[in-house]
């Protein structure tokens, strides 16, 4: 019998209950995702259980790679012009600055999205789910952040789509995000939301973040200042890197 | 600030991330290149053929500067044309295939400094990985490094790449078990 939806909500009501009381007793808040979280069965065999070891930060650690205009084409920010035509679904533009811990912006950095299309189909060959694919959108994109730090993409919203991990299991609509900070330990990929997803509550990879705050920096903000009249509707969404931040090094750079 | 939390790389960035001549650092033709190969295993000891591993590395000379052309794009028709042939980035980005394989092709690192040990920086991805994990890949056990230094053999083996007939250098990564990889955390 393959697991029901009722199973893993309770699993993750148990962790999530778990975890707060830990954080009651005084441990601090989880920032991040847990390794080993069951819910999402693919991290069962896929997670370390030895402890990571803590290493003085090095120098090809605080460094990172280089990426220049010869690596992103002008286009390649907007995901509706990737077709010959119009892709079909809600058309949105993206926008937000990417930090570093100390709110210092990640400058010149590569920030690269993919998603499913309007329907909840990715452009995959493993994608089999019987939604249509959109001949006019691939959805993939990339651009490199400015002098404040700031990305922004023109693109469409993302159906939730059906996968494999339980009885009924749906994704709630998200974008992929990959970024490169200015240290390759700030390296981070991560998932956009939508806000007031119903799907929220019943996901494992969004729940594998155990707290609430922390959930809440994952999902975009619906923004009216950022709607293009008679075209797009307009989100923001920050994004804040973890790890050690180079920004110190810069100077000799 | 409190950072924006990880999530899975999922299974479908394969059209996504991967580019042309991803793993290939080095200059075609070029005498030194080195090719380092293996593979990635889940706990239960089977390949895991939807991981995406990136490499970051000094140049021969120790430089840590690093060169745009990674993932270099045509700017008439939007196609990947890979790397210029010519400048080495130090950056390689890899999927492993579907029995878990993966290989770059590139330029031994340099020493960073006097008496550093030559490593290169990997970072994995992986569906039902929902924190990346870092890892080194070193050509000798050197007890000059202090990260080596700092483990019991057995553990400071899995870091280490080992010459094969043929000239490859193989490591595998185990993402969990009795070999299980060392992974790191930068604090
Ligand atoms: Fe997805």
């Amino acid at each position: 019998m393959p697991d029901t939806q009722a199973d893993i909500d309770r699993e993750i009501a148990d962790i999530s209950t778990a975890v707060a009381k830990a954080v009651a007793g005084g441990e601090p808040e989880p920032e991040q995702p847990l390794r080993d979280y069951k819910p999402y069965r693919s991290t069962v065999l896929r997670h370390p259980h030895q402890p990571l070891i803590l290493t003085e930060q090095a120098d090809t650690e605080l460094r990172g790679p280089v990426f220049g205009v010869t690596d992103v084409t002008e286009l390649d920010r907007d995901l509706t012009r990737h077709g010959l035509g119009e892709p079909l679904g809600e058309r949105i533009t993206l926008t937000g600055r990417v930090l570093d811990r100390d709110g210092r912006p990640v400058r010149r950095q590569l920030v690269e999205v993919w998603q499913a299309n309007a329907a909840g189909r990715y452009a995959h060959h493993r994608d089999q789910h019987p939604a249509p694919l959109d001949p006019n959108f691939t959805g993939t994109g990339r651009c490199l952040t400015d002098d404040e730090g700031r990305y922004s993409f023109t693109t469409i919203k993302p159906g939730a789509y059906p996968w494999r991990n339980h009885l009924n299991a749906w994704r709630p609509a998200h974008i992929h995000f990959s970024i490169f900070g200015t240290a390759f330990a700030q390296r981070l990929v991560t998932q956009m939301y939508f806000p007031n997803d119903p799907l929220f509550r019943h996901d494992p990879i969004f729940n594998s973040v155990p707290s609430e705050a922390a959930r809440q920096r994952m999902i975009a903000t619906y923004d009216h200042d950022l709607s293009s009249p008679e075209l797009s509707l307009g989100y923001r969404w920050d994004i804040v890197l973890d790890g050690p931040s180079a920004t110190w090094m810069e100077e000799g750079r | 600030m409190k950072p924006t939390p990880s999530q899975t790389v999922g299974p479908f960035f394969g059209y996504a991330l991967p580019q042309a001549g991803g793993g290939d650092l080095a200059p075609a033709g070029h005498p030194d290149a080195v090719v380092i190969r293996g593979f990635v295993y889940d706990g239960a000891g089977d390949p895991v053929p939807d991981a995406l591993l990136e490499f970051w590395q000094a140049d021969p000379s120790g430089g840590l500067d690093g060169q745009p052309g990674s993932m270099r794009r045509d700017h008439v028709n939007g196609s990947f044309p890979g790397r210029d042939g010519v400048r080495f980035t130090g950056f390689a980005r890899v999927a492993t295939d579907a029995d878990g394989h993966w290989a770059i092709r590139t330029l031994p690192p340099g020493a960073t400094g006097p008496g550093r040990v030559p490593y290169i920086s990997v970072c994995v991805f992986a569906r039902g990985l929902l924190r990346h994990l870092y890892t080194r890949i070193y050509f000798e056990d050197s007890a000059a490094d202090p990260l080596l230094a700092s483990l019991e053999p057995g553990r400071r083996a899995t870091l280490v790449a080992v010459a094969e007939p043929g000239g490859a250098h193989r490591i595998d990564i185990h993402l969990q078990g009795d070999r299980e990889t060392v992974f790191l955390e930068f604090r």
